[in-house]
């Protein structure tokens, strides 16, 4: 029987974890994430798991730390956020080409300068091509259920890659919400052991991590591309396993009105909660809104996000990072760069918000959505990419 | 180019090498310019040459040492390390 | 102005019955920048169905223990919640805010709270820098931690039509606790005031919280507060 816990999303993250027989977790405390590190060397302390928790030096370390163990075959789990996933930047590229199955929760945190310690997306945005299987979540619920799925994902020998699951500083991290838990050992047969394909072993030596030249590097390239490709069909086995067991469906997106709307927003993480908060009461009012959360943001769900904007007249793409002198943030040039290849056009702007935790207040959410709606109806778009939430 | 060399459907994921040692099979001695030959009657058996070679090209013996010209680059390091003075490097001839 | 009600049926007579819920406008006004007209009728289905409480105090004093425990004993009584501290690093003695949402409905929602239903005053003497009704909702009800009786606390807010509810809870915290800890005893007034969970949900939670001596002595501190609260319309 499943029981409902008050945890933070924080919290959700650690108890996933200890639920997952993991072998090692090596990371270095960061504001937000500090409460998955705290709360889960205290289920060390307490003899709750049989992890190994190397304490570390810095994220770069624990990066490393990470790889070395999970080469040797071990289940690996950390964490970290802003300047700690800045820092661990070049290990990221090392882990998901060397195919390591890691999971890390990233609590998303601004990148400084000015120093922040607020949400948003700036972390996982500036390392969003390398190479890892990344998840945004709405809320604490899908943050315990995507860890738990993640294993999975990472380990099966059709993917063995690293898994990046998001989660909203502050907003998420330090807000206690009911969780429905699985018990110990529902969870443990649905994560079984790793069973590891190729591993570093005394006994029967490989060598991993050769130097590979003009040669032999970009056939590992296109090989990683191969298995980010495969990912999807993994992804969707481990979405329909564990729907079954605990009825809570997941896939590459989740859609709210999307059959009928006319405009629409696309956004990542718990901003999506509020959007469809809004867009349920503007629905009460007879306006055609929905919206659209990427739940897997790679491999881009591009045939997903297709079949959701098919009826759709207009879309605000809604970006908590910037990309500084590119056209667009990071999620709009992802979205248009899918329509453009299926030859789909498609009116939208791109909207740029909530950047070092600014509020996304549903005052705003309703004046994009009836934006969106203006744009639907006339097909003329004021501002291709606009600030909103930001002081003139 | 590398057009005879396998492609990416089937080598081993990650730039993984399956055989143990298959750095033996890189014979690097054809990069030397100078060899270094060794005076035996000079050799005091000290061994600094064994210690710093950096490519583990210096095989130890007994009182001396011999020199591994399948793997030795000619960097000089052992001659310039030998307190006797008995390694010389001698310009190759091909 | 609060119940609780589980049945799908009878949410409808609710909202009827306590009407501020379908006026009440969650936008707040002043703000720089706001993006739509003051005049913005839109009013969030979820809001009419949830309930937003604010909590002030010091760092220190166990405020966001509070909004969390209050969280806690809610889902126990089968609701949906979320409670968050004002983000940010906190320092002791400062002025602290914690929030708590309840709701018969899973919550979507993740922005702050502009506009509270129930304002809880854990320390008196944040009431002099800090403008604890800011954003209250009109038929609101503001609990606080005061010696003196709830009148003179609403002339002194200058507030109409909010209730007021006052408690002791230095007294009780002083002679039970025998230590200046007021937030349990808070808790017991906020309950008093509107019953949001069940003196047995929370009494359960703060003995899963604080096992042994420490918890009896905050359910005893609960109680004596609920009782001792005093109120006015």
């Amino acid at each position: 029987m499943s029981k409902v816990l008050g945890l933070t999303g924080d919290g959700a993250v650690a108890y996933a974890v200890k639920q997952c027989n993991v072998d090692v977790v090596a990371a270095y405390p960061i504001t937000p994430q500090t409460l998955i590190v705290e709360e889960f060397s205290e289920y060390v302390h307490n003899g709750e798991v049989h992890t190994e928790f190397v304490c570390v030096e810095s994220e770069h370390s624990a990066m490393s730390a990470c790889i070395g163990a999970s080469l040797t075959g071990a289940r690996v789990f950390t964490a970290t956020a802003s300047q700690g996933l800045a820092l661990m930047h070049e290990m990221l590229y090392i882990a998901s080409t060397l195919r390591c199955p890691i999971v890390m929760g990233v609590v998303n945190r601004t990148l400084s300068a000015p120093i922040n310690i607020h949400c948003d997306h700036s972390d996982m945005m500036g390392s969003r091509d390398c190479g890892w299987i990344q998840v945004f979540v709405e809320n604490a619920q899908e943050a315990y259920d995507w860890v738990i799925q993640a294993f999975r994902i990472a380990e099966d020998p059709d993917v063995l890659l690293p898994v990046a699951v998001n989660l909203d500083g502050f907003i998420l991290s330090h807000s206690l919400e009911g969780v429905r838990v699985l018990d110990d050992e529902e969870a443990e047969k649905f994560v079984s052991t790793r069973k590891p394909v190729l591993t570093i072993d005394p006994d029967k030596p490989i060598t991993v991590g050769a130097i590979c030249f003009t040669d032999f590097y970009f056939e590992t390239k296109r090989q990683h591309v191969d298995a980010m490709d495969n990912s999807p069909k993994t992804i969707s086995k481990v979405n329909d396993e564990f729907a079954e067991l605990t009825g809570r469906r997941y896939g590459f997106i989740d859609t709210y009105e999307m059959e009928d709307a006319e405009a629409a927003i696309i956004c990542l993480g718990s901003t999506a909660g509020t959007a469809m908060a809004v867009a349920k009461s503007m629905r009460a009012k007879g306006k055609k809104v929905g919206v659209i959360k990427p739940w897997v943001y790679r491999p881009f769900p591009t045939e997903q996000i297709i079949k959701a904007v098919e009826n759709l007249k207009a879309l605000a793409v809604l970006d908590r990072a910037c990309s500084v002198g590119a056209p667009y943030g990071p999620l709009c040039s992802d979205v248009i760069a899918a329509l453009y290849r299926e030859g789909i056009k498609l009116n939208l702007f791109n909207v740029i918000y909530g950047l070092g935790g600014r509020d996304i207040r549903p005052t705003d959410i309703e004046a994009i959505f009836n934006e969106a709606l203006e744009v639907a109806k006339t097909g003329v778009i004021k501002e291709p990419l606009k600030f909103v939430g930001v002081r003139e | 180019m590398s057009e005879s060399k396998p492609g990416w459907k089937s080598i081993p994921i990650a730039g993984i090498l399956l055989e143990p040692g298959s750095a033996m099979k890189y014979k690097t001695g054809s990069w030397r310019a100078f060899r270094p030959v060794i005076d035996e009657e000079k050799c005091i058996g000290c061994f600094l040459c064994w210690i710093y070679c950096p490519d583990g090209a210096v095989i130890r013996e007994e009182k001396s040492v011999k020199i591994n010209y399948d793997y030795c680059k000619g960097c000089g390091i052992c001659a310039n390390e030998c307190p006797a003075k008995a390694i010389t490097m001698v310009e190759e001839k091909r | 102005m609060l119940l609780v009600i589980a049945s799908e049926t009878q949410i409808s007579v609710r909202i009827q019955d306590f009407g501020h819920f379908l006026g009440k406008v969650i936008f707040p006004i002043g703000i720089e920048n706001r993006l739509i007209s003051d005049e913005s009728e839109v009013v969030l289905e979820e809001i009419r169905l949830l309930i937003e409480i604010r909590w002030h105090g010091r760092g220190g004093q166990g405020v966001v223990t509070a909004s969390r425990l209050l969280a806690h004993a809610a889902l126990l009584d089968g609701k949906y919640v979320q409670a968050f501290p004002e983000f940010g690093p906190e320092r002791r003695g400062a002025p602290v805010i914690g929030y708590t949402r309840i709701s018969d409905e899973p919550i979507m929602i993740h922005s702050h709270i502009y506009n509270p239903d129930i304002v809880v005053v854990v320390d008196p003497t944040v009431m002099s820098s800090v403008d604890v009704t800011e954003g209250l909702v009109e038929d609101g009800i503001v609990v606080a931690n005061a010696e003196e009786s709830p009148d003179s606390l609403k002339d002194r807010l200058g507030i109409e039509r909010a209730k007021v509810y006052t408690v002791d809870a230095k007294r009780i915290a002083l002679d039970i606790l025998k230590r200046p800890i007021y937030n349990t005893a808070m808790l017991g007034a906020l309950i008093k005031a509107s019953p949001l969970v069940t003196l047995e949900s929370i009494s359960k939670v703060v003995m899963e919280r604080f096992p042994g001596t420490i918890g009896e002595k905050n359910v005893a501190v609960i109680k004596r507060a609920y009782e001792e609260a005093k109120g006015i319309e």
